[in-house]
């Protein structure tokens, strides 16, 4: 008699678990805000290139940039290239809140951004430098 | 006597998905590391432009997998 009750709850447990494994499999990164800051820093990339070649800005260890060797930067153009780490930082805390907002999850911005700092490294080209586990500049 | 085992057994079922809703709040409070990895890897993908415009499935996931946390 209580049959479709106790078929109703196993329909919700099994629901229960599909959405689980949904949301262990993929984080979301589709959202404008995303797409927009990801935008932004796709066209800062242009300008940042040279100076990851030249090891005038390095990759950080937390998922930042920063001015490595301010010699490898000419006087002129020194505080462009300041403007230039300060607006890519801004994006990247950016980026780092909106997928840990995105994903109901405000407290994993931490963990994003620190999961995004050892790919940064990871990914980053032959010749970049970075900051190693004892935060030293390390040429890759 | 009959009503009764049907009661346990709805309570028994009760039980069991009041464990599953907070086993599903439990996990999702970790952090899905592997899942934020793929996520990285396919926004610096797009920032650095390491895909020529051609559309090829995930990363290359270099190295080892990651240490599950």
């Amino acid at each position: 008699m209580k049959n479709w009750i106790m078929k109703t709850l196993w329909l919700i447990a099994a629901l229960f678990a599909a959405g689980q494994a949904f949301a262990q499999a993929n984080l979301e990164i589709n959202t404008p805000g995303v797409a927009a800051i990801q935008g932004s820093m796709q066209k800062r990339h242009g300008e940042l290139a040279p100076l990851y070649a030249s090891g005038a800005v390095g990759l950080t260890r937390d998922g930042n940039v920063a001015l490595r060797d301010p010699a490898a930067v000419p006087l002129a153009q020194r505080a462009a290239v300041n403007g230039l780490i300060a607006a890519e930082n801004q994006d990247r805390a950016a980026l780092y809140r909106e997928i840990a907002r995105a994903n109901s999850h405000p407290e994993w911005e931490g963990d994003i951004r620190n999961t995004f700092g050892q790919r940064w490294i990871d990914r980053a080209q032959a010749g970049w430098y970075y900051q190693n586990a004892a935060g030293a500049w390390t040429r890759k | 006597m009959k009503l009764r085992t049907n009661s346990h057994t709805l309570l028994g079922a009760l039980l069991g998905v009041a464990v599953m809703a907070a086993g599903c709040v439990t996990i999702n409070i970790y952090f899905p590391a592997a899942a934020a990895e793929k996520a990285a890897d396919r926004i610096i993908d797009e920032v650095w432009q390491l895909k020529g415009g051609v559309p090829t499935p995930p990363a290359p996931a270099p190295g080892a997998k990651p240490a599950e946390k």
